[in-house]
Formats: structure tokens, C-alpha cells, sequence
């Protein structure tokens, strides 16, 4: 079995609010250096496991699974890889 | 003969009886429709109710748009049927690439649960056309993902052709794009808003009964009566 990683965030321009807010939680935390973050974006990391070996074949199914589903080009950008 | 409209009940959708009392309120028959039936049931029109369609997993209303009901859902909406999508159906409309842009989370983050005043902009279409262009109706809005988002050639464009049917007056509950509520497609039959005409159909429960108009609005453009005269 092998695995195929979809990397999905949302795109630069939209607004991240989960972001900000963990962004703004930061601070808080007392960690020496933790100053120096000046932004956080969050996104998904998916996880699709495959019977077999993952081939140009397999890359292009998700690269269109990826395209019609797991992320909505509209408001996301996202990557799709072999792990 | 009474106009038949659709209700697609999800797993996970919360707002399917209210849409179909408010059909009935306004004088037509309620067809419950379920997300796996393979056709609409010779309906006329068809609302997809709020909720959270499968549980909202992945985006609010991506799963649900590649329910069975939906091959023959967009393809009835592409042929011109009245669609209407209130919250989650919205979200629905948008992943189904029947509306264009998205809604995103609500950028103060809470969920937001409110009587909003809202502005129609357009009664050029089958559920709005028993409004007064620019006349300001109170409804229910309950969202967490309700950010209208698109770039901004579609915002122009959206707005040029017309196509913003609602927009929200006093505050921008969520975020949304030049305070979007409700858009159309270019056609004007498939109609997505956030906030809930359903919820305000009658006095005991809601906070008016501006929202009843979408319904006899549909109802009267499927049965042929020109629009009423607005009071």
C-alpha cells in the first residue's frame, strides 16, 4: 500500500479567521520567540491510501478527486503528492 | 391545481419540515424528496433546506452535492426550474457550481443567530418577484459558515447583471462580500440565501412573515398569475 498526501488551503486572499485567532492565542503562550510569528494559516492535510504502487495513473485520479472534491478551487489551491 | 415544490431532505438537514409548512402556508404541496432518489418526482420548483448536510465534513454542502438527487437536480435548474437554497442549500448551490463563488467561515468566527434586516435587490426572479425592488423585509439568520466570498470580477458582475438579490442592512453579520446575502444565477431561476425566509412565515413563531413572499412569489410564477401588486 502506498499513500498520496492532498494538501488543501485556502487561498491567499480569502480570510482565515481560525487563523487569526490562533494567531492572536500565540503570545499568550510565554514561548521565548513566539513574537517573531507574524501570521498562521490553517489547511488540510489529507491522507489517501492506495492498493498497490502509486504511478502517473494514480496522480491523475487524484489530482481530479482532489479537483472536484477534496478541495473547492474557488476559495482553496492545493497539491497532491506521493509520500 | 396547487404547484408541487421539492424539499430535499440530507442526512443532516434541520430546516426541511419548515420549508415544506412554509410552502403549504403559501398554498402549494410539499413534496418531501430524499437525497437518494433518483428523481425529483415531477415536482415544479425545488428548495434545498438549511442544516448541516453531512455533518458539514470537508465543506459545508461539498458531500452533499454529489448526492443522487443532484444529477437530475442541476439539470432541471440548468433547464430553467425555480431552485432555491436557504443556508446550507446555498452552500449547496455553490459547490454544485450552480451559483458561483462560496461561503466561507464567519470572519468573527462565533456562529451568528440574529433577526436580520435585509434589502431585496431584485424581484426579477421566480422568488422574489412578489417584492418591491429595495423593500426591506426582517428574517431569521443562523450560520457559521455564511461569508460570501468570489473574486472580485464576479462580485462586478454579479452586480451589473443584477444578481444580487439580497443584501443585509444595519450590520455585515459574517463577513460577506459588499454584504451579500442572496444571489441569483444568470438565468434568475436558482436563488441561494443565507438567511431564512422559512422561519419567517408565520406571527407565533417568527419574527415577521416577510419570508412567505419567496414562497407565494415561486408559487405564482409556476401557476402563470402575474406577480402581485406590492402593497
Amino acid at each position: 500500500m502506498a499513500r498520496v498526501v492532498v494538501d488543501v488551503m485556502l487561498k491567499p486572499e480569502i480570510l482565515d479567521p481560525q487563523g487569526k485567532a490562533v494567531a492572536r492565542a500565540l503570545p499568550g503562550l510565554g514561548v521565548e520567540g513566539a513574537s517573531s510569528v507574524i501570521d498562521v494559516r490553517i489547511g488540510k492535510r489529507i491522507e489517501l491510501t492506495v492498493d498497490g504502487e502509486v504511478d502517473a495513473a494514480t496522480l491523475a485520479a487524484v489530482e481530479e478527486l482532489a479537483h472536484t472534491l477534496l478541495a473547492n478551487p474557488v476559495i482553496e489551491d492545493y497539491t497532491v503528492r506521493a509520500e | 391545481m396547487s404547484a408541487r415544490v421539492g424539499v430535499v431532505t440530507f442526512p443532516g438537514s434541520l430546516d426541511d419540515r419548515d420549508a415544506q409548512r412554509a410552502v403549504r402556508l403559501a398554498g402549494g404541496e410539499a413534496v418531501p424528496l430524499w437525497h437518494a432518489d433518483a428523481d425529483l418526482h415531477g415536482v415544479d420548483a425545488v428548495v434545498l433546506p438549511g442544516g448541516f448536510s453531512y455533518g458539514d465534513y470537508l465543506r459545508c454542502g461539498a458531500i452533499a452535492r454529489f448526492a443522487a438527487i443532484m444529477g437530475p437536480l442541476v439539470d432541471a435548474a440548468r433547464e430553467g426550474m425555480p431552485v432555491l437554497g436557504i443556508c446550507n442549500g446555498f452552500q449547496v448551490l455553490c459547490e454544485s457550481h450552480l451559483l458561483p463563488g462560496a461561503l466561507v467561515r464567519n470572519d468573527h468566527l462565533h456562529f451568528v443567530c440574529r433577526d436580520q434586516r435585509l434589502r431585496i435587490e431584485s424581484s426579477g426572479t421566480p422568488w422574489t418577484s412578489g417584492y418591491a425592488p429595495g423593500q426591506e423585509i426582517v428574517v431569521p439568520l443562523k450560520n457559521g459558515e455564511g461569508g460570501y466570498v468570489a473574486d472580485e470580477r464576479t462580485l462586478d458582475e454579479l452586480e451589473t447583471e443584477g444578481r444580487v438579490v439580497a443584501r443585509y442592512l444595519d450590520v455585515n453579520p459574517n463577513g460577506s462580500r459588499r454584504d451579500i446575502a442572496g444571489i441569483s444565477n444568470a438565468a434568475g431561476n436558482v436563488v441561494g440565501l443565507m438567511p431564512h425566509p422559512e422561519h419567517a412565515v408565520e406571527t407565533l413563531t417568527g419574527p415577521s412573515t416577510d419570508g412567505l413572499t419567496f414562497f407565494t412569489s415561486v408559487l405564482r410564477a409556476l401557476t402563470g398569475l402575474s406577480a402581485p401588486v406590492p402593497a
